[in-house]
Parts: C-alpha cells; sequence; structure tokens
C-alpha cells in the first residue's frame, strides 16, 4: 500500500505540492496529539484525511490553520516554510477552513457573513456582491447574498461558509467533518462542489472517518492512528476495508493467548434497550447482550454508532434508557449511577479529563471520585483523608504510577499516568462488572501495556468487563467475544480467534449487511 | 511556594486597587495623600469596634455566596434573600410568640427558613427548567424589595409624624448583647459575632473534610465527571441553593438584634454585593474571605470621615473596593495559570530523574 510513493508521476494527480508537513509534533498536557506526521497535498485533488475520532485530526488541522502551534515539525504552503501562530497568518497564507459546527450569524444576510471581518477587501457594498456572485457561479456554489442566514438549510449554510473561505482568498480549504451534518442529497451536492473547486486548481483537505465517502470523492488519502501517519495511498488503489484496517491497526502486539476464563455464570444482563433522541432516530435500540464473569466481550464499531450511548446507559447516566438491566442477578434498571457503582460496575470513561478525573484536584482526591460512600475514602458522613491518602499511595506504586507525589494534581500527569491511576481507583472498588470504554486511546505504548495487563487480569480474577474500542487490534487481542454496534443495533457476534480486522471493517460499515 | 502564590495576587490586585484610586484622586483634583493619610492611620477604638461589626455581617454575606461559588452557581440573589429573612425574623421577635431567648432562637430559624426558600425558587427553576441561576436570582433581588415593602406596610406599626416604617421592635429580653472591648467607647461588637465564627468553622469543616462537602466541590470542578462519579447534580444544585440562602438568611441578624432591633425602611442594604465581591476576593476560603471583610469593613470604616475632614465623598472608597475586585479576578487567573506550569515543570522533572522502564512511543515507531 505504498504505490503513492513509489508511483512518480501519474497523470490524473499534478506534481505540484501546495502543502507539505513534516515531523509536525504536538504534545498537551497529558495527550500526546499527534507526532511524526507528514502529508504532501496537491494542487488540484481533494485530500482526505481518515482517522478514528481522537486519532489526532482535528489537532492536526487546527495546527495548519494557525490555531494551534506545533511543538516539532515544519509546514510548507505553496513552497514557502511559514510560522501559522493564528488563524489570520493561515489565511494570509491561502490556508482556509470550514468548522464543522458554522460560524454564521443568522440574524444577517449571506453578503453581511461574508464580509464580516474581511471588510477590507472588496467594502461591504456593491463590489463585495460582484465578488460573491462571480465566485458563487465560478465554483457552482448557488449562494444568494442577499437571503438572512436563518432562511438557510445546512447545506446552503455549508456552502456560504465554503463562499467564506474563498472570498477570503484562500486557495487551500480544509473540511472538518463536512458530511456529519448533512443528508444523503446534501452530501452528494457538496461533493459536486468539491469537484468544481479542484477542477479550478484549488486542494481542498477533507477530514473524516466515512471511509465511503473518503473513497467516492478524494483522490488521496491520508491516514492517521494514534497521532501519526500511517500512509498516504490513492483513493483509487483501497477500498474501504483496507482503509479501515489502517486506521485500527494491524500491528498485534498482544495476541489472544491465554486460555478462556469464561464461566457460566451472568453477571450483567442487559435485555431490549432502547434509548431516543430529540431528533428522532434512535441512539440505541433492542440491545441485548450478556456477560459472564471471566468474559471480556469487546464492542467494535465505527465512532458514533452507540458506543458512549450504551456504556452511559449502562452506567446510568442516561435518564431516557429503557429495558431490563440485571448485574449480579439484581435489578439494576431503575438505580442511579451511584447506587449501580455500590453494586459493583467499575466505570473507566471515554473521555478520562472530562469524566474520569478532577483535573485541578490532588491524585488522592481523584481516588475519592465516584467512590465517595466506600472504605476507605469515607467514613460516615465524612471524608476519611488518611484512608484515601494511603490508598492512592498503593494505587501509585502498584499501578505504576509515574508522579512526584499523592498532592499532585492530576491534570499535571500524562494521560498514560492519568489512565492508570482511574483505572486503579475503578479495580479498588472490588468491582464485578468493568466498563472499559477506550482505555488505552491518547496513553504512551508502555501505559498501553499496563493497562491491557491490568484488564486481563481483571479477567482472570472473574470480572465481567464490557470493552469499548476503536483500536481492533486491542479488541481482538483482550476480547472473548466481539460484537459489532452499527446505527445503535448490536449487530453480529465474532469470535475472535478467527476473524480479521478486515471482517470487523465491512461489518462496521455495514458494507456486508 | 504555594503560599507565596496565594499571598501574593490579592497583594498584587491591593497595589493596583491603590495605584487606580490614586489616579482618580488626582484627576479629580482631591488630595491623594489627604485621603491615604486618613484611609491607613490607625482606627480609634470606636472604629476598631464598628469594623469588627461590619465584617461580621460582610462575613455571613460572602460566605453564602461561597457556597454557590465552590458549586459554580453564582448566587446573586444574596442581598433579596437577607433582606427577605431578616423582614421574617423581625416579624416573629416582634410578635414575641415565645420568651426570652427561645424567641430569638425561634426568629433565627424563621430567618433560615425564609432565606433558603427564597434561595429554593432558583434553585428548583434552574433544574427543573433550565433558569440561569444568575437570572432568576437577580430577579428574585427585585421582587424581594417589592414584597417586603409591601408587606412592611401590612405589619408595620405606627411611627407617629416620622416617615420611617418599622416592624414592632424585637423585645428586651430577647436581644443580643454586645462584648465590651474597649471601656473608652459604650460601642460594643455584636454578640452575633460568635455566629458568624460557628458558621466560618461549619463552612471551612463541611466543604473540606464530607462526602457531602467533596461532591458540592467535585460537582464544582467539573460537573461531568460529578455525573459519572455518581453524584446527583440536580439534587445538588437544589441543596446547595437552600444552604447558601439559610447562610444569606443570617446575613441580616447581627444588625437586627444587635443594633436596630426592628426591620425597617433603613435596615441596611447591598451586603449581599458586597458579599460577592469578598467571596472573591477571599477565593472562597473561610480563612480568606474574613480577610476579606475585615478589609472591606476597614476601608469603609477609615473612609467615613473624608467627608467632613477634606471635603471628599467617603464613596472614593468604593472605586478602591471595585478596583480590588476586578484586578483581584485578573491576579487569580494569572497566578492560576502560573502555577499549573510550575506542578507540570515539577512533574516532569521528578520524572525524568528515574529512568524510564517502559520506552516511549516515539522510539518504538521510529
Amino acid at each position: 500500500m505504498r504505490e503513492l510513493s513509489s508511483s512518480t508521476a501519474h497523470s490524473s494527480l499534478a506534481d505540484d505540492i501546495v502543502v507539505r508537513l513534516r515531523d509536525i509534533g504536538k504534545t498537551f498536557p497529558g495527550v500526546v496529539a499527534n507526532h511524526d506526521v507528514n502529508i504532501d497535498v496537491r494542487r488540484g485533488t481533494v485530500h482526505a484525511v481518515v482517522g478514528e475520532n481522537g486519532a489526532g485530526k482535528s489537532t492536526l488541522m487546527k495546527i495548519l490553520y494557525g490555531v494551534q502551534k506545533p511543538d516539532s515539525g515544519t509546514i510548507e504552503v505553496n513552497g514557502r516554510q511559514v510560522s501559522l501562530s493564528s488563524p489570520a497568518d493561515a489565511i494570509a497564507a491561502g490556508v482556509g477552513m470550514v468548522f464543522q459546527h458554522f460560524m454564521l450569524a443568522d440574524n444577517l444576510t449571506v453578503l453581511e457573513n461574508v464580509v464580516l471581518g474581511a471588510e477590507k477587501l472588496h467594502g461591504i457594498g456593491g463590489a463585495a456582491r460582484t465578488k460573491i456572485l462571480e465566485l458563487s457561479d465560478g465554483y457552482s456554489l448557488g449562494v444568494e447574498p442577499d437571503v438572512l442566514v436563518e432562511e438557510l438549510g445546512v447545506g446552503a449554510r455549508q456552502r456560504v461558509e465554503i463562499l467564506k473561505v474563498l472570498y477570503r482568498g484562500a486557495s487551500i480549504i480544509i473540511l472538518d467533518e463536512p458530511t456529519a451534518v448533512l443528508v444523503p442529497q446534501e452530501v452528494d451536492e457538496l461533493f459536486g462542489n468539491l469537484r468544481e473547486l479542484k477542477a479550478e486548481g484549488l486542494a481542498v483537505i477533507f477530514i473524516s472517518h466515512k471511509l465511503d465517502e473518503v473513497l467516492s470523492v478524494a483522490d488521496e488519502v491520508t491516514v492517521i492512528r494514534r497521532g501519526a501517519t500511517v500512509d498516504t495511498v490513492r483513493a483509487d488503489s483501497v477500498n474501504s476495508r483496507q482503509l479501515a484496517e489502517m486506521m485500527v491497526g494491524s500491528e498485534l502486539p498482544t495476541p489472544h493467548t491465554e486460555e478462556s476464563t469464561v464461566t457460566e455464570r451472568i453477571v450483567l444482563q442487559v435485555r431490549d434497550l432502547h434509548l431516543g433522541s430529540a431528533g428522532g432516530r434512535d441512539l440505541l435500540s433492542e440491545i441485548d447482550l450478556v456477560i459472564r464473569s471471566g468474559e471480556v466481550l469487546g464492542i467494535a464499531g465505527v465512532e458514533g454508532n452507540g458506543q458512549a450511548e450504551l456504556v452511559e446507559s449502562i452506567m446510568g447516566m442516561r435518564p431516557g434508557a429503557t429495558g431490563h438491566m440485571e448485574l449480579g442477578g439484581v435489578d439494576i434498571a431503575g438505580m442511579s449511577t451511584r447506587q449501580r457503582r455500590e453494586a459493583g460496575v467499575g466505570y473507566i470513561p471515554e473521555d478520562r479529563q472530562r469524566h474520569g478525573l478532577l483535573l485541578d484536584a490532588p491524585l488522592w482526591e481523584n481516588r475519592v471520585l465516584g467512590h465517595q460512600t466506600r472504605k476507605p475514602n469515607v467514613s460516615g458522613p465524612l471524608i476519611d483523608r488518611a484512608g484515601a491518602r494511603k490508598d492512592t499511595e498503593r494505587i501509585v506504586r502498584e499501578y505504576d504510577v509515574r508522579t512526584p507525589g499523592i498532592d499532585t494534581a492530576a491534570g499535571a500527569l500524562s494521560g498514560g499516568n492519568q489512565q492508570k491511576l482511574i483505572v486503579g481507583r475503578e479495580m479498588a472498588g472490588n468491582p464485578i462488572l468493568l466498563i472499559a470504554a477506550h482505555p488505552t486511546r491518547g496513553v504512551d505504548v508502555g501505559a498501553q501495556a499496563a493497562i491491557w495487563e491490568h484488564i486481563k487480569r481483571a479477567r482472570r480474577e472473574g470480572l465481567a468487563v464490557l470493552l469499548i474500542s476503536a483500536d481492533l487490534d486491542e479488541l481482538i487481542g483482550l476480547s472473548d467475544t466481539i460484537r459489532v454496534i452499527l446505527r445503535g443495533h448490536l449487530g453480529q457476534e465474532f469470535d475472535p480467534a478467527t476473524v480479521t480486522p478486515q471482517m470487523l471493517g465491512s461489518a462496521m460499515t455495514g458494507a456486508d449487511a | 511556594m504555594r503560599l507565596v502564590l496565594a499571598f501574593g495576587a490579592p497583594a498584587l490586585a491591593l497595589v493596583a486597587a491603590f495605584l487606580i484610586t490614586s489616579l482618580v484622586l488626582v484627576v479629580a483634583g482631591d488630595s491623594v495623600s489627604g485621603v491615604w493619610g486618613q484611609i491607613l492611620s490607625l482606627p480609634t477604638h470606636r472604629g476598631y469596634v464598628n469594623i469588627i461589626n461590619a465584617a461580621t455581617v460582610y462575613y455571613l454575606s460572602a460566605v453564602a455566596v461561597a457556597i454557590g461559588f465552590r458549586m459554580n452557581l453564582f448566587n446573586i440573589g444574596v442581598d433579596g434573600q437577607y433582606r427577605v429573612a431578616s423582614f421574617a425574623a423581625a416579624v416573629v421577635a416582634g410578635e414575641a410568640w415565645l420568651p426570652g431567648y427561645l424567641n430569638t432562637a425561634l426568629a433565627v430559624v424563621a430567618a433560615i427558613f425564609a432565606g433558603a426558600m427564597w434561595a429554593g425558587i432558583a434553585g428548583l427553576l434552574r433544574v427543573t427548567r433550565g433558569v440561569s441561576e444568575v437570572i432568576s436570582t437577580i430577579m428574585l433581588n427585585a421582587t424581594a424589595t417589592a414584597l417586603v415593602a409591601y408587606l412592611l406596610r401590612k405589619t408595620a406599626i405606627d411611627g407617629g409624624s416620622s416617615n420611617i416604617v418599622s416592624t414592632k421592635p424585637v423585645p428586651e429580653g430577647s436581644r443580643v448583647g454586645g462584648f465590651t472591648l474597649f471601656s473608652d467607647t459604650p460601642t460594643q461588637v455584636y454578640g452575633m459575632l460568635i455566629l458568624a465564627v460557628v458558621v466560618g468553622v461549619a463552612y471551612g469543616f463541611v466543604i473540606n473534610r464530607t462526602r457531602f462537602g467533596f461532591d458540592l466541590r467535585a460537582t464544582g470542578a467539573s460537573e461531568t465527571a460529578a455525573v459519572a462519579s455518581g453524584i446527583n447534580v440536580k439534587r445538588m444544585v437544589v441543596v446547595s441553593m437552600l444552604l447558601s440562602g439559610a447562610i444569606a438568611g443570617l446575613v441580616g441578624l447581627p444588625l437586627l438584634f444587635g443594633n436596630d432591633y426592628a426591620y425597617g425602611s433603613t435596615f441596611q442594604s447591598g451586603l449581599g454585593f458586597a458579599g460577592i465581591a469578598i467571596a472573591l476576593l477571599g477565593r472562597n476560603h473561610p480563612f480568606g474571605i474574613a480577610l476579606g471583610a475585615l478589609l472591606f469593613a476597614f476601608l469603609d470604616e477609615q473612609a467615613n470621615p473624608l467627608q467632613i475632614l477634606l471635603n471628599i465623598s467617603p464613596d472614593i472608597v468604593k472605586i478602591t473596593q471595585g478596583t480590588i475586585v476586578l484586578t483581584v479576578v485578573i491576579a487569580y487567573e494569572v497566578v492560576r495559570r502560573y502555577g499549573i506550569r510550575l506542578e507540570q515543570r515539577r512533574v516532569s522533572t521528578a520524572l525524568d530523574d528515574e529512568p524510564p522502564s517502559a520506552p516511549i512511543e516515539q522510539e518504538v515507531r521510529a
């Protein structure tokens, strides 16, 4: 799959590179967002950047748009090395971005929205209107300058955003998940617009995790996984299965070598779980699942198909969820989140910084979080500081949390160490069910191996584990059973001993269904 | 180091506030040295007592606000809550259904109840209808003004020829006597000072040592993490609004039982807003709030004679107080960010010393 690098000249791909990213790296406290990112974008092409949520696509695009400054690496635009410290710099260099959430003022007209902040270019009157109409006709955007934005549909608003970027003179346009908000017909229209743009010699960078869309519109595809570029391939030389495989990885660091510990004893039984949404489409429907003691049930699926909702429904964080739920033979459907935790659910949340930690609080207070009704953290209505601190010391020691001390704020630790603290804390509650949502996302390889080991140990100790992951290797390596979630339905069951990432990939995208 | 950071910000803010106030004085053509000479002079013995008394009231108000702040709730309504509560307490005490201090105790309970209920309206609106407590408590302040004025007319005793209307006076036996601090002044320290001390100790204990306090702080620090940890956030909003209102209910009591002995149209207002400023200044810390309250009371007291001495309005200290609050908010944020960076550096230096037992990601990929 390295066709691109070997095929030096292909007739359809112009060779002039307009954006060249080299060795881009960016670290946030607690997360390595990007490292070793290398991308070449050519004039007159649509270049897709794909990867699971959290793989680092958005950070990378923010770097290219001047919102974030990279810690390392170089950016070349149109052959010149640039340093982008604000979107204004990016626009001056010819880079424009259309965000997933539109930035338009509803109560202003299209014209007013377009010229807002760019009044110096063509004024705010006739000259601006002429320019807008010229661009709109030139790229077949069909934008009318005098309509109020509030009267426009989503697709039209997006075209206004694209026009805003063109109006500011961009020749390189970044679209962040542009199809997420569109219905299928609008997606087709958008793709038509994108083809116009590239025909006029512009370069379009298209961020997505929807592989079929990517393949239908892109000329080249760069895959990002765990913050680094995996490869760049020509869209006509791959299929969605191959892309999925590249997205989720094909190196198997810890294959499924251990003996099965699955017992007959059912720990979690969910029947007919249902979760509606305000928008009408059900987020979850007819979910039936069983996890036995000593079993890891892995849930595979493309991000946004109901994984987060499933976890939060089992945790009791989704008030609208209906259905039958038993934990160790006890009906927990009517219980609050705290009661479910007390009943023996350990929870490693998907977004540890938002759901798992108090970033400004010291480690020992984070040890208490989620366990503030149980020993050794409390005695009666009081917080047992000594008990909590002592047990935090134990977790730091046993789970190898690298920290100067337990009074350090959780936010100052690296992502892997934050996660090890969370795993240690959740295991300390003697759970019978462990819910682990993307447990190794954004953590370094050392911590990843440690966390895998802890999950395996939990399984040996007879816990039931619900594992959600975007990393198919992780799922295959750890799970006893894998099921695929697609549009809120829990579908096919796979045996990790025989399944391949390709099979899962096509089930996840619904290609086989 | 933490202590330096904690006191650095308010010190910075004080200096900035003094500079800005001086600038205003210069522009207005008033004597800078004269004003600071008076304000920074040693108070009289009577002045000391007045400062302690004013600080007592400020303290209660600021604690009421701080309870909300710890939860990210902006209870701007302490002002209305304490006026409704003081009025309720004054009516109960004036009716004197019970004898002596039992009457006082009943009035205190009435004040707590009235303050909590008034604040609870905002809490309920927030959890059931999603109304921002900022908006609803501002509205409730205005409503409180009208409601109390209306009820005061109904219950007021005839003031004779005076324009002042007030509730029935608290009977002698139910008043709370003061402590004599200096023998050369008849002004006494409010007996209710003890109430403020008890509230401060209880506040510090509940917030830092109890499960409830942990839940409250966790909700304030991260609502999403609080939900995931099993905290019922809606319940916490209602309970903390009730608590905040209950403490707000106490604000007017030192005045009622130690000075005014009735609720009338001249009862001190605006204490709730001072409380917001002092809670910010004191960083919601029980001891910090006490220092803030004393500082505000000191400035008020020392500015009083300015009119007579220099013909300058004592309101000049309002500028100082306002600037302190504005600058302290900025200074705390600057210091907070600096503290985070410091801590991250400390973590990385502490960890660089030990050899990494696992390869870091970059090396594996290379």
